[in-house]
């Protein structure tokens, strides 16, 4: 019997060079835009201790990370969550509002981890049984986050619960004096968690076949529609999350949070490599993501500039990502 | 209607009984009998319209029967889903390869079965398992690699790999060939005949008759939805099967030989002139000339750059080295704009993604390119319009006769039938056809052949591609036979079918 | 003929925008009314029109991009630096109160607007890089550019001339709603009476298969980004107008949200291909009515969002055929399993009905 070698079309390939294409190259190339711009600011700027400016990336975008992550579950099936921001901000205040009303501190928090979960829920229920689109379907939610915000309070509201003020004021030494706080800690949990979930899960591999084309999975046997609106509903999850962080870490809850930041969790997305268009992507891309956009803030802070600075250099690297992805993801031939 | 011949007292696969699926507005299925046995590979056999996709549909858990029943191995089932139909050990491949390009080919394999170890996906273990599969089937695929890095030929034999990975009884491939050059679709025939000997019943279905021929034992013919016979292949001549899936567009496709036979030959300037026209890598420096009224062929393999030489010749690609004159004078072509201002009209392979403008009405993709042409401040009156619409669907025969109807509910063969009244209304002198007979039915395939022929003879030149050899022999005048980018030979409208075969594989012209 | 009418996509939004109406008049008898006052009409519809007008020009080009199988978040920055180039140039320059200055400042805010539309033109159509991340970079980006132009202060301006576009009457009604309307009506009669509109509609569809039939795609893709951003631009004028100030914070802050909605309400699908002109000024219509509902019911300004939001899903929901099916409980005789819509196109002359995963088995 002959045996038929299929070979990759035209361009022969080393198994590095394999490895290199499309699905690796966009997060390596983040990584290594991190790396060099991180190099260039600790280089130019007198830092006391350049690690802990690197920890202190991980500290200030704690939130952000997470937000980032649940966003790559949404954006790998070909969606996009709008919702988020508003989201946070709502956490932030239900958390507030129901510690000064005085609910134990479990409750508070569970009431804010069922919150998000439930409005994704309903978001991609709509989105998947009445083909809503995305976009609307989310901003939409967003609106109706944002104005449940407002309706509950507009005030900035003080947290005083002690664990949660531990949470988030006490430092957790690496070593020497490095430190980063409990707050880095759950992040990089929930990082590793979605990772495995997406890689070792078959739920997981169910989001990614989604995005690939959402009839063979279904063909192939999938529940697509489960997979599509649970991914909502995570998005939902992460974004309570993030809110519980950031009113930690701000020890206060304000309806005004986060207005916005759902832009920065899909540029943090793009920049580490996960396709808008679904089904390529990974979470720690997005981690990446995020550090890019911390190291642009840390850079605008210590060279003294004005805040607006942030946003035309985060638009520029946005630009330059996306041109290069465009270059990379070219197929041959 | 034929009952079914006397087969092997082998008990069947699957047998579907009476099975009736309604439709608002026409019955899709009318009391169909349906038996797959063990271990042959079964064609299914019928014009658009007759039922064949509705059959598998049902088969396979995606439609509900509104009557009659379906029974796998014996136990009568009720599929709710693709699921319970894969579970019940049917898998299908269909024509658009229905796996995740994004994936590894081991876990488009897998999918949905990955081998676990403690909770975790056991990669290891699932590459090792789609390497075993793939060799099942005598296959040396890379299971690390994307998917989408591979050509379609490869991903579907990745989804047959998938049916076996379900351990199949059945196996249903819908169209597996109409993107595969002849050496693909012998490695197919291989892989499906040693899945058929080692007891697994494949069901078939294509349009290339010679194919059925070629691999099927046994084929069920379907009509307007109703069964006409189960036949033995060997007992079924192909005269004898198109008269059982038609009737009467028998006579078409004599007719068109006819008509061929009449054309002369042609002097003069010819209308298209290339001369060394190519574009790295896929297409070598090329001569290729077209005259009035004459039917030039192009033949070769996917691959052989047909598509990619048709493309250059209407600027729908850049050219990097020749040039081209039209009717004796210098014309560069740069753009599809270009061409069209020259007269040149062409008709995509890939009707769906290149052709049709699916929400649009029949009449808005009729005058389409027409409208484009004469620039968008100067658009079309509305009687202008509707005469042109009337007139060109008429003498396209194109069905149902109502211009508002939105183009994407039409059946293939009417679409394509819509894409040439598009390029007709601008009245080209040259009109570049790739694939126009692809994927539709016999009747509207012989419609399309004859209206080839009738252009040619009123003066156009035609540039046809196809991969049936038998109907490029057919219409053309002349046939430039192309392999890997290359031109190997031009040969007369005399030449057989089994000459032009040797040409493409590699033979010297006689 | 009452079939005509029920079966148009307009319905619903015309049927929201009229349920509003009827609320407001509820709430408020003297909602309807409209008196002289000043030598120009004066009242809520009147409130409602001008403070829309932004919206309702910035929908406009909007509907186009989003036909073009596109879409377009940067109006917002967009808006913000026109403000910001106006008010720069106006409060620089030596006699602000002079129609010339107002003029050039306009000139030169519609040429920078002109230019970030070509910019993104450029990146879809020439980089092809996908439209939302290609407007992402610019709204990102936008909002910082005008805070640099403005120094990251409010600019304030003193100008007679510079305040008729947002804030002048004409005719008794107000100049920044005339505007839209124009700009409206030019738009309209451009892609209805010429073949824009359909050439728009086949390069929205099937953008390949419209290259190929001759269309002019690029030049397609770039005229309706420039419109959106012109339009845009126009709209920042109107609202630096109305404040007589540039406030590059917040000009046109989610203006781009409330342009897609309105779009979208009005039935042009987010996908690409038929769009209509008309849906979309139901559709800011409507937006703006639901702000003036809230204000004029006296409900706290909190509260305008979930309005906002129960509306905007309302409508949506409306208008998806699978939520109507499931309320008139129009059941097909044999529903599908599962999605069957991979069908290739050849193999059945007749529609393949859509399947409802809502069917209970």
């Amino acid at each position: 019997m002959t045996t038929r070698t299929a070979t990759l079309p035209r361009i022969g390939l080393s198994d590095l060079g394999k490895l290199a294409r499309g699905r690796y190259l966009s997060p390596l190339a983040s990584l290594v835009l991190f790396v060099v711009m991180f190099a260039v600011v600790v280089a130019r700027y007198d830092f006391a201790s350049p690690t802990q400016v690197f920890l202190n990336l991980l500290v200030d975008n704690a939130y952000l990370i997470v937000l980032a992550v649940g966003m790559t579950f949404v954006i790998l099936t070909g969606g996009i969550d709008l919702s988020v921001g508003s989201v946070v901000a709502l956490s932030t205040v239900i958390v507030a509002t129901t510690l000064r009303a005085g609910w134990p501190m479990p409750l508070a928090v569970l009431a804010v981890l069922v919150v998000g979960p439930l409005l994704g829920l309903l978001m991609g229920l709509v989105i998947e049984y009445f083909d809503v689109q995305p976009f609307i379907a989310t901003l939409a939610g967003m609106f109706l986050a944002r104005g449940l915000c407002y309706v509950i309070s507009v005030d900035t509201l003080p947290i005083k619960d002690p664990l949660l003020r531990q949470l988030g004021l006490n430092y957790v030494y690496l070593y020497e004096d490095k430190f980063i706080r409990w707050t880095v800690v759950i992040a990089l949990v929930v990082v590793v968690v979605a990772a495995y979930v997406l890689h070792q899960t078959r739920f997981g591999r169910t989001v990614y076949a989604i995005g690939g084309n959402r009839q063979s999975a279904q063909l192939m046997g999938l529940n697509a529609s489960r997979a599509r609106v649970s991914v909502y509903a995570i998005s939902g999850l992460c974004a309570s999350l993030a809110g519980l962080l950031l009113a930690v870490q701000k020890l206060s809850g304000y309806s005004l949070n986060g207005i916005g930041l759902e832009l920065d969790a899909i540029a943090a997305a793009v920049i580490g490599g996960v396709l808008l268009s679904g089904g390529v992507g990974f979470v720690l891309g997005s981690v990446i993501g995020v550090l890019v956009l911390g190291t642009i803030q840390t850079f605008v802070t210590a060279a003294n500039l004005d805040s607006y600075w942030t946003r035309i250099m985060t638009g520029v690297l946005l630009l330059v990502f996306v041109l290069v992805q465009r270059v990379l993801v070219r197929k041959p031939g | 209607m034929t009952t079914p011949q006397a087969g092997p007292s082998v008990a069947p696969v699957v047998q579907m009984q009476d099975i009736t699926i309604d439709f608002p507005g026409v019955k899709a299925l009318d009391g169909v009998d349906f038996r797959l046995l063990p271990g042959e590979v079964h064609a299914l056999m019928g014009e658009n319209g007759a039922g064949k996709s509705t059959l598998i549909k049902a088969l396979t858990g995606v439609y509900d029967i509104d009557a009659g029943s379906i029974t796998v191995d014996g136990a009568e089932q009720r599929f709710s889903g693709p699921r319970q139909a894969q579970d019940a050990g049917i898998s299908t491949v269909y024509q658009e390869v229905n796996l995740c390009p994004n994936l590894t080919v081991a876990e488009n394999i897998l999918l949905g079965r990955e081998p676990r170890r403690f909770g975790r996906i056991d990669y290891r273990a699932m590459n090792r398992r789609a390497a075993e599969l793939l060799g099942v089937l005598d296959l040396t695929i890379d299971p690390s690699s994307t998917l989408g890095d591979h050509p379609i030929a490869i991903q579907q034999l990745v989804a047959i790999a998938r049916a076996t990975a379900i351990s199949a009884r059945v196996l249903i491939l819908d169209e597996p060939t109409s993107s595969l050059d002849a050496d693909e679709v012998a490695e197919l025939f291989r892989v499906m005949r040693r899945l058929r000997d080692g007891g697994t019943a494949i069901l078939f279905v294509s349009h290339f008759l010679d194919q059925v021929y070629e691999i099927s034992d046994r084929m069920t013919v379907l009509r307007n939805g109703r069964l006409v016979g189960e036949y033995p292949t060997a007992t079924l001549d192909k005269v004898k099967l198109i008269a059982a899936m038609l009737g009467h567009e028998l006579d078409l496709l004599e007719e068109i030989a006819d008509t061929v036979a009449k054309s002369g030959t042609h002097a003069g300037e010819p209308v298209l002139s290339a001369k060394g026209i190519g574009r790295t890598p896929r297409v070598h420096p090329t001569d290729l000339d077209v005259h009035r009224g004459e039917v030039v062929g192009l033949a070769g393999l996917l691959g052989s750059g047909r598509t990619e030489l048709a493309r250059l010749l209407f600027g729908a690609d850049r050219a990097t080295s020749g040039h081209m004159s039209v009717n004796g004078k210098q014309a560069a072509i740069r753009s599809p704009r270009g061409a069209i201002a020259k007269g040149f009209a062409f008709s995509s392979e890939d009707r769906k993604a290149e052709g049709i403008i699916g929400d649009l009405s029949v009449r808005d993709n009729l005058v389409l390119a027409l409208q484009a042409r004469r620039g968008f401040a100067r658009p079309l009156s509305k009687k202008t319009k509707d005469d042109l619409v009337r007139r060109y669907m008429e003498a396209l025969d194109v069905r149902p006769r109502d211009p508002g109807a939105l183009v994407k509910n039409l059946s293939g063969g009417n679409q394509q039938k819509v894409l040439l009244a598009r390029w007709l209304i601008t009245e080209p002198q040259l009109i570049i056809l790739d694939e126009p007979t692809r994927g539709i039915d016999v009747g509207a395939k012989a419609q399309i052949q004859k209206l080839v022929a009738d252009l040619a003879t009123d003066g156009m030149g035609v540039v046809f591609i196809s991969a049936e050899l038998d109907e490029v022999s057919r219409i053309s005048d002349r046939i430039v036979v192309l392999r890997d980018g290359h031109c190997v030979a031009q040969v007369g409208a005399d030449c057989s079918v089994k000459e032009l075969t040797s040409l493409i594989a590699g033979g010297t012209q006689p | 003929m009452i079939k005509r009418i029920t079966a148009s996509p307009l319905i619903w939004p015309v049927l929201a925008l009229v349920a509003l109406l009827a609320v407001n008049v509820v709430l408020t008898p003297t909602f309807l009314s409209i008196r002289v006052q000043d030598g120009h009409l004066f009242g809520s519809l009147i409130d409602i029109l001008r403070n829309g007008a932004p919206t309702m020009l910035v929908a406009l080009g909007m509907t186009l991009v989003i036909a073009s199988r596109g879409i377009d978040l940067s109006v917002g920055a967009v808006v913000a630096v026109s403000g910001a180039l106006a008010c720069a140039h106006i409060a620089a320059s030596t006699d602000p109160a002079s129609p010339g200055t107002v003029i050039t400042a306009m000139g030169i805010a519609m040429g920078a607007a002109v230019a970030l539309g070509l910019w993104n033109g450029m990146l879809v159509s020439v980089f092809g890089v996908q439209p939302i991340i290609a407007t992402l970079v610019l709204m990102t980006a936008g909002r910082g550019i005008a805070l640099f132009i403005t120094d990251g202060q409010i600019v304030t301006v003193t100008s007679a001339p510079f305040k008729v576009l947002g804030a002048g009457f004409a005719f008794g009604l107000p100049v920044a709603i005339l505007v839209s309307l124009a700009v409206f009506a030019l738009v309209g009669l451009l892609t209805r009476r010429t073949a824009l509109g359909m050439l728009l509609e086949s390069v929205g569809i099937n953008p390949e298969a419209s290259r190929l039939a001759g269309v002019r795609y690029r030049t397609i893709v770039f005229a309706v980004y420039v419109f959106c951003a012109l339009c845009a631009g126009i709209a920042g004028l109107m609202i630096a107008s109305n404040i007589s100030a540039a406030d590059a914070n917040n000009a046109g802050l989610w203006i781009e949200m409330d342009a897609i909605l309105a779009v979208v309400i009005g039935g042009t699908s987010l996908l690409g291909g038929r769009f209509s002109l008309t849906g979309t000024i139901l559709g800011a219509l409507i937006i703006q009515t639901l702000t003036t509902t809230v204000y004029t019911a006296g409900i706290t300004p909190e509260t305008t969002l979930v309005f906002k939001a129960l509306v905007v899903i309302a409508v949506c929901l409306l208008q998806a055929p699978k939520f109507r099916a499931l309320l008139s409980r129009k059941r097909r005789p044999s529903t599908p399993a599962a999605p069957a819509a991979n069908a290739p196109a050849q193999s059945l002359s007749v529609p393949v009905p859509p399947t409802s995963a809502m069917a209970a088995k």
